[in-house]
C-alpha cells in the first residue's frame, strides 16, 4: 500500500493542516478522541506526541504536556494498546513524534514493527542526525514503509537542505526559526527563510512548523510552502478542555474555511 | 603545559566520528547542528593553535595558581596502609578543577566571535567557575541551575551573582543538574549564532567529552611530572576520582589512559545504597541509551524515561556519565565503584581531622573507596581532590549535629 503522507500530499498540495498534539495528554485515554475530533473537523495529518522525560527540542508548554501524560500513565507500549485497530476509524496520516531514547530502548526494529503493525505512517525523531540515520537505521525504517521526517532550520545551508530531502521521505519539517517549540517568532522574518526553500525545488513537501498559532500565521506559512502544523497552540487550547469534540471544532474552524 | 593534541591510535580515545567505542556521538536536534558542526570542525584546529596555548597557559599559570601541588597525604598514608598523594584541584581559584575547562571554553568563545556565554551547574562550581571566566573576559553570562540545587548550595549562588552572572532556576524535571543541562541546550537552541555553551563535564554531544577531557587533561600532566620528582616514576599504581559526568576523572586519567600498568578507579555516588531507590551510580543502574545528545549509560526505565537520581552531592547528582567513562566502563579500563551518601560524609570528616583539610562532598566520594582498595604498603595511589569544601559547609554542619 502506498504510505498515506504520500496518499495525502499527491491529492492535495495547498494548506495541508498539520496538528500535534502530545499522547495521553490532557487525559490518558484522550488519545484516540483528540484524533478522533482531528479528522472530524478537518485536520488533514495528525502528529502525535510520544512523551518523554527530557524533551530538549520544546518550550514549556509542551514540556508540561509531555510531563503530564507520563503521570497520567503514558508509555510507548500503553501508547501501541491505545492505537491497536484505530485504522478502523481514522485515516488521516498519523505520525508519531518523540526523541531517540525511548524508541532506542524499546528497540529500532521492534518500534517499527509496532508502527506498521497499527498503521502509523511516518515518524519524527528530533534529535536522530541525519548520518546516524543513513549509517544505521535506514534500512529498518525502509523495511516497514515508514517515513523519517527531518528538520530544516533557516541556518542550515543549501548542501545540507539537498541532502536532507534526498533522505526524507513525506515531508520536510521547516522549523521556521531556530527555537524550541513554542517561541513567538514574526513570521516576517522569515519570510526570505520561505521563499530560500520554495526557490530550492526541492523533492519533497514543505510544512512549516513552530510559531503557527493562528488563522493569520497559517495563512502566511501556507502561502510559502504546502502547509503547515500547530502544536503549542493546540495544546493550550485542550488542556482545560471539558469537551474535546467541541474544544477542537471551535480550533480548527478559527483556522480553516469549512 | 601542553593540551593534548594527538589523537593517535589509543583504544581509549575518542574516534574520528566522535565516539569512544559505542558510546558517543552527537544526537542533535537540527536546530543545534550549525553550533555542534562549527565546534567539531574547530577545535583541534584552535586548540592545537600555539597563540591559544599560549594563553591557555598563561592563565592557569597566574590566574588560577597552576600547577595545582601533589600532596603527600602522611596520616591518610599511615592509615590506609599505602603511599597516598591528592592532587589538590581544591587549591585551584574558584576551589575546583571546573576552572581549567572554563579557561579553555572562553578563549575559544573568543576566537569563535561568540558574546554571550551559558552555563548549566549542579552543585555550583562549573557556575561559579563560568561565571569568574566571563568576568575576566567581560561577556555575558547566563547560569542554569536547578531549583533544587540553588537551594543546596546557596553560597555558590551568592558568588555567581557577585561575578556578574545571572542565574536561572531550572523548574522541570527533577529540579537538579540534568534539567539545568537541558535548560542550557534549550537556551543555545533559542541562540544560536552570539551564544557558546561552556558545557561544564566530560559529557554532552561530540566534540564536548574530548574538548573538556582535553582542557583537564593537565591535571594527568601535572601528575606525571610531580610523581617522577617525588618517587622516580611518572605512573602511580592507582588513580582514584569520582565521576559525576566525569571530567575531573577524564582530566586525572588522560595521559594513563593507555598505560596499563596504572589503575584507573571511577567512584560513582552510591546515594542511599545503588538498590535504595536513591542512588546516582550510573554504571550499576543504567544501560545504554540518549542523554543530552550523546550515547552512553544512562539511568532509565524500562520505557526510556530517565530516571530521577540521588546524591548527597549536587555535583554527582547526574542521571549519565560521559561517554569516555562508559565506554572504561565496558571494556573493564577503569573500574566503578560507588560510595554512599554516608560513607562520602565519613571520608569528608576523616580528610579534615587526618589531613586539615575539608574536602568537597563529590570528592569525599573518590576519598571514601580507599577503604575498599586491596592496597600493599609500595603502593602509590593519586587521589584527585577535585575540589574544596566551603560550599559543602551547611551539609556538614547539619551532619555534624546528628
Ligand atoms: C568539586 C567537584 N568535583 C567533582 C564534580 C563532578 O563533576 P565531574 O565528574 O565532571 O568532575 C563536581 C561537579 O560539580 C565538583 O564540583
Amino acid at each position: 500500500m502506498q504510505n498515506r503522507i504520500d496518499q495525502l500530499f499527491a491529492k492535495k498540495q495547498h494548506g495541508v493542516l498539520n496538528i500535534y498534539c502530545t499522547a495521553g495528554f490532557p487525559q490518558l485515554n484522550d488519545t484516540l478522541p483528540v484524533m478522533t475530533a482531528l479528522q472530524q473537523h478537518g485536520a488533514d495529518l495528525i502528529e502525535l506526541g510520544m512523551p518523554f522525560s527530557d524533551p530538549l527540542a520544546d518550550g514549556p508548554v509542551i514540556q508540561d504536556s509531555s510531563t503530564k501524560a507520563l503521570q497520567n500513565g503514558m508509555s510507548l507500549h500503553k501508547l501501541f494498546e491505545q492505537l491497536s485497530g484505530f485504522r478502523d476509524r481514522i485515516q488521516v496520516p498519523v505520525i508519531l513524534m518523540g526523541y531517540f531514547n525511548p524508541v532506542l530502548t524499546y528497540g529500532v526494529e521492534a518500534f517499527c514493527a509496532k508502527c506498521a503493525e497499527v498503521g502509523v505512517d511516518g515518524i519524527i525523531v528530533p534529535d536522530l542526525p541525519m548520518a546516524e540515520y543513513e549509517n544505521e537505521y535506514r534500512p529498518v525504517f525502509e523495511k516497514y514503509n515508514l517515513h523519517l521526517i527531518f528538520l530544516v532550520t533557516p541556518e542550515t545551508s543549501e548542501e545540507r537542505i539537498r541532502k536532507i530531502d534526498s533522505l526524507s521521505k513525506g515531508f520536510l519539517y521547516a522549523v521556521s526559526s531556530s527555537s524550541t517549540t513554542g517561541k513567538d517568532k514574526d513570521m516576517g522574518d522569515q519570510q526570505a527563510y520561505f521563499e530560500r526553500l520554495k526557490k530550492l525545488q526541492l523533492s519533497n513537501p514543505v510544512l512549516i512548523g513552530f510559531g503557527i498559532k493562528d488563522k493569520a500565521t497559517f495563512e502566511a506559512a501556507s502561502a510559502h510552502a504546502n502547509g503547515a502544523i500547530i502544536g503549542t497552540a493546540f495544546i493550550k487550547a485542550i488542556e482545560h478542555s471539558q469537551n474535546i469534540d467541541e474544544t477542537v471544532k471551535t480550533f480548527i474552524s478559527g483556522i480553516i474555511q469549512q | 603545559m601542553d593540551i593534548a593534541i594527538n589523537t593517535g591510535n589509543s583504544r581509549y580515545q575518542v574516534d574520528k566520528n566522535g565516539y569512544y567505542g559505542r558510546f558517543g556521538g552527537a544526537y542533535i536536534p537540527e536546530m543545534l547542528y550549525p553550533n555542534v558542526a562549527e565546534l567539531q570542525s574547530r577545535y583541534l584546529e584552535v586548540l592545537s593553535d600555539p597563540g591559544f596555548q599560549q594563553e591557555f597557559e598563561d592563565l592557569l599559570r597566574d590566574y588560577v595558581g597552576r600547577p595545582s601541588p601533589l600532596y603527600f597525604a602522611k596520616r591518610l598514608s599511615e592509615k590506609y596502609k599505602a603511599k597516598i598523594y591528592l592532587k589538590r584541584e581544591d587549591l585551584n581559584h574558584t576551589g575546583a578543577h571546573k576552572v581549567n575547562n572554563t579557561i579553555g571554553q572562553i578563549l575559544l568563545a573568543k576566537r569563535l566571535g561568540k558574546h554571550r556565554i551559558i552555563a548549566e551547574t549542579g552543585a555550583g562550581q562549573h557556575g561559579v567557575a563560568t561565571a569568574t571566566v566571563c568576568a575576566l573576559m567581560g561577556m555575558e553570562c547566563v547560569v542554569y541551575m536547578g531549583s533544587i540545587d540553588i537551594e543546596r548550595q546557596a553560597p555558590n549562588v551568592a558568588r555567581m551573582k557577585m561575578l556578574g552572572a545571572t542565574v536561572v532556576p531550572a523548574t522541570s524535571g527533577s529540579k537538579t543538574l540534568k534539567d539545568a543541562t537541558n535548560e542550557a541546550i534549550r537556551d543555545w537552541i533559542n541562540n544560536p549564532v552570539d551564544t557558546h555553551y561552556i558545557l561544564g563535564t566530560a559529557a554532552g554531544p561530540h566534540p564536548y567529552p574530548d574538548m573538556v577531557a582535553r582542557f583537564q587533561s593537565v591535571i594527568s600532566e601535572e601528575i606525571k611530572k610531580q610523581l617522577l620528582e617525588k618517587t622516580g616514576s611518572e605512573d602511580p599504581n592507582y588513580v582514584v576520582a569520582c565521576i559525576g559526568g566525569g571530567s575531573n576523572a577524564a582530566g586525572a586519567y588522560f595521559h594513563y589512559l593507555d598505560r596499563e600498568n596504572v589503575k584507573l578507579v571511577a567512584v560513582e555516588a552510591g546515594g542511599k545504597g545503588v538498590h535504595s531507590g536513591f542512588s546516582a551510580a550510573t554504571t550499576q543502574l543504567g544501560t545504554i541509551g540518549i542523554i543530552h545528545a550523546s550515547k552512553t549509560l544512562l539511568m532509565q526505565t524500562n520505557d526510556g524515561q530517565i530516571v530521577e537520581p540521588h546524591s548527597i552531592s549536587a555535583g554527582l547528582d547526574y542521571p549519565g556519565i560521559g561517554p569516555m567513562h562508559a565506554h572504561l566502563y565496558e571494556s573493564g579500563r577503569a573500574q566503578f565503584l560507588s560510595a554512599t551518601d554516608e560513607e562520602a560524609l565519613a571520608a569528608a570528616y576523616e580528610l579534615s581531622l587526618l589531613e586539615g583539610i575539608i574536602p568537597a562532598m563529590e570528592s569525599a566520594h573518590a576519598l571514601a573507596k580507599l577503604k575498599d582498595l586491596t592496597l600493599q604498603p609500595e603502593d602509590v595511589v593519586v587521589v584527585c581532590l577535585s575540589g574544596r569544601g566551603d560550599k559543602d559547609l551547611d551539609t556538614y554542619i547539619r551532619h555534624m549535629n546528628k
